[in-house]
């Protein structure tokens, strides 16, 4: 809680800021009508115009606040209109992907770390693939399962799969290698098997890495998700959202997306982050 | 010896079967026909493969050379088995070019078009990424130390930083090529934007990694505030900036490319993918993507090759005996 003062200032600077820089931004716009309309602007109404334009280049909070209260609140969820009916679609290929890429991650991990072989020859490429800018083909993906006749979730939920699924193999690996040398070995006195090892050593010592990593996958597959609905042509989603906003300038809609992505994101970390706390005590561990 | 020889001709023989009734079921009947041999011969060749590479990755080595050279030859031997696989799959059971065209395809693509990919290579890369890539890290390096002195700004701009760094910044790229217009500038920008708050933040954290022992020695030797942050606290931050650079690496590469899906001039790697996939002609998109492979890979091996020579004194980076 000590942290509420700084970190309130901070949030009040940038908004501070952020309207400084609409009036900057917008006003070239709003001279522009007032010369061709034959007056001229006094500095309140400058500023008035600027907070208030149709189409700014910056618009400001209330702004945005005002058409994310419209788009919300006032349309019926199922209405195309609706910022909660793309939310949900972005939301839904989020989960699936994350769910995914989350197995997939623990179960390549599991091999990773019994198996030799596995670790010598597939752990390089996991660490390589990621060094490829993966979200570029995303597009690729989106129309190839198209061609097969995959369409709707499953392909933009593949591309997040594919980003969240490098952050679990790599956190399960170091957290399933966690247990010393100490407990391995009191686990050979026990005459424990492999499977029993894994169960009731390796697995519960993973669990602070698993968690720490599945807010990063998290992230990363909500950002999967928003760029595999730009290609789909506009149809759904916040990420289609996004690109019909810029097609027709409408900056308040992208912004409002924007916040709705954001709050979708630091509300889904913040679950992860719920369940860790639960989940680590419960294990007497935090 | 017998044993292991005898098992090593049964692996060869199996590998040699394999591709005996691939090459001869695709001479007698192109079309196909029996699927399932093929499919069985198909899976035969990768457990020959994947048992050669079991075989050599628990192979008992003493000298510390070997070893080193086994580890880079197991994986290398992975990648060549998934491309080999790849190729034969794609011959044999003829998939579609537009679905999935073959490595060896994809190569003879890379190789005739190599003055287009060069192109959207300065566009995307040199231009976009890699400009935005300097301007966002070494802003965000000053302000991180700016930000150090003052507690007040650290406890209030960490928090925000790191929820910063987990919105999904890359939805502020059609925002920014409506205000930096269709060019470079724009991904630049984009770029800026993203590599910012993760090198942000770890340099902060890096310059808080010293202790106040080491600080109490820099007090006692009369080093004043810059001495310190030359002499100990940036050297101490080192590891945790270049796993912000690294970070970075991708990030930039990723944000150079999907920001020319907003809208871009007729060239670069992010506008060729969106239209060539518009075109169907998935070579092209596939050597594009070789292109951002071989450029990520390098990027990012250059960065860590930079930090293995400048932290060569840290624990992190000794020699594992």
């Amino acid at each position: 809680m000590r942290n509420l003062l700084p970190v309130l200032t901070v949030v009040a600077a940038i908004i501070a800021l952020w309207y400084g820089a609409a009036i900057m931004l917008n006003s070239t716009w709003a001279q522009d009508k007032a010369t061709r309309a034959g007056t001229t602007l006094s500095m309140t109404e400058l500023i008035t115009d600027t907070w208030s334009q149709k189409k700014p280049k910056l618009p400001v909070p209330h702004q945005v606040a005002a058409e994310i209260w419209q788009t919300t609140v006032e349309k019926k969820i199922t209405s195309k209109r609706s910022l909660i009916y793309h939310a949900g679609i972005t939301f839904s290929s989020t989960m699936l992907g994350f769910v995914m890429g989350t197995a997939l991650g623990i179960a390549l991990a599991i091999g990773i770390v019994f198996n030799r072989t596995m670790d010598m020859s597939v752990m390089p490429w996991v660490i390589a693939s990621q060094t490829i800018p993966i979200l570029a083909i995303a597009p690729m993906i989106i129309v190839v399962l198209n061609a097969v006749g995959i369409s709707g979730l499953l392909p933009k939920a593949m591309i997040s799969m594919y980003l969240s699924f490098f952050p679990v193999v790599v956190g399960m690996v170091k957290g399933l290698r966690s247990p010393s040398h100490m407990q391995l070995d009191q686990m050979r006195t026990w005459h424990a098997s492999a499977s029993q090892t894994f169960w009731r050593l390796r697995l519960p010592s993973s669990m602070p890495y698993l968690f720490t990593s599945l807010k990063v996958a998290m992230a990363a597959s909500l950002v999967g998700a928003i760029v595999g609905e730009l290609p789909t042509g506009a149809v759904a989603g916040l990420g289609a959202r996004l690109l019909a906003g810029s097609y027709y300038g409408q900056t308040i809609q992208i912004w409002s997306a924007l916040v709705m992505a954001a709050a979708l994101a630091a509300g889904l970390v913040s679950i992860i982050g719920l369940v860790q706390r639960l989940t680590l005590k419960r294990m007497g561990m935090a | 010896m017998g044993v292991i020889r005898s098992r090593f001709f049964a692996i060869v023989a199996a590998g040699l079967i394999g591709f005996a009734i691939l090459f001869f079921m695709t001479r007698s009947n192109p079309a196909g026909g029996l699927r399932w041999l093929q499919a069985m011969a198909v899976i035969l060749i990768w457990l020959v493969c994947w048992a050669t590479n079991a075989k050599l990755a628990n192979l008992k080595l003493s000298s510390q050379n070997a070893q080193k050279a086994r580890k880079f030859l197991v994986a290398l031997f992975f990648g060549l088995t998934v491309l080999l696989l790849w190729e034969i799959t794609v011959r044999v059971f003829g998939i579609s070019k537009v679905l999935l065209p073959a490595p060896s395809a994809i190569a003879s693509t890379f190789a005739a078009s190599t003055d287009i990919l060069w192109v959207d290579f300065v566009q995307t890369v040199l231009k976009g990424a890699l400009s935005g890539y300097v301007l966002g890290c070494g802003s965000a390096f000053l302000i991180a130390v700016i930000i150090d002195r003052f507690p007040f700004l650290q406890r209030g701009l960490l928090p925000v930083g790191n929820f910063v760094a987990a919105l999904p910044i890359i939805g502020m790229a059609p925002i920014l090529v409506m205000w930096f217009g269709f060019d470079w500038q724009s991904k630049a920008a984009v770029v800026v934007v993203m590599v910012f708050f993760p090198m942000l933040v770890n340099t902060v954290q890096g310059l808080q990694d010293t202790d106040a022992m080491q600080r109490d020695l820099m007090r006692t030797y009369a080093a004043g505030y810059w001495k310190t942050l030359l002499k100990l606290r940036l050297p101490a931050a080192m590891p945790f900036i270049f796993n912000g650079l690294k970070i970075a690496t991708t990030l930039a590469l990723i944000g150079a490319i999907v920001a020319e899906f907003f809208g871009s001039p007729i060239r670069g790697m992010g506008f060729r993918i969106s239209t060539s996939v518009g075109q169907l002609a998935m070579d092209l998109v596939w050597a594009e993507i070789v292109v951002a492979a071989i450029v990520g890979s390098a990027f990012y091996g250059g960065v860590a090759l930079l930090e293995k020579t400048m932290t060569f004194w840290h624990p992190s980076q000794r020699r594992r005996t």
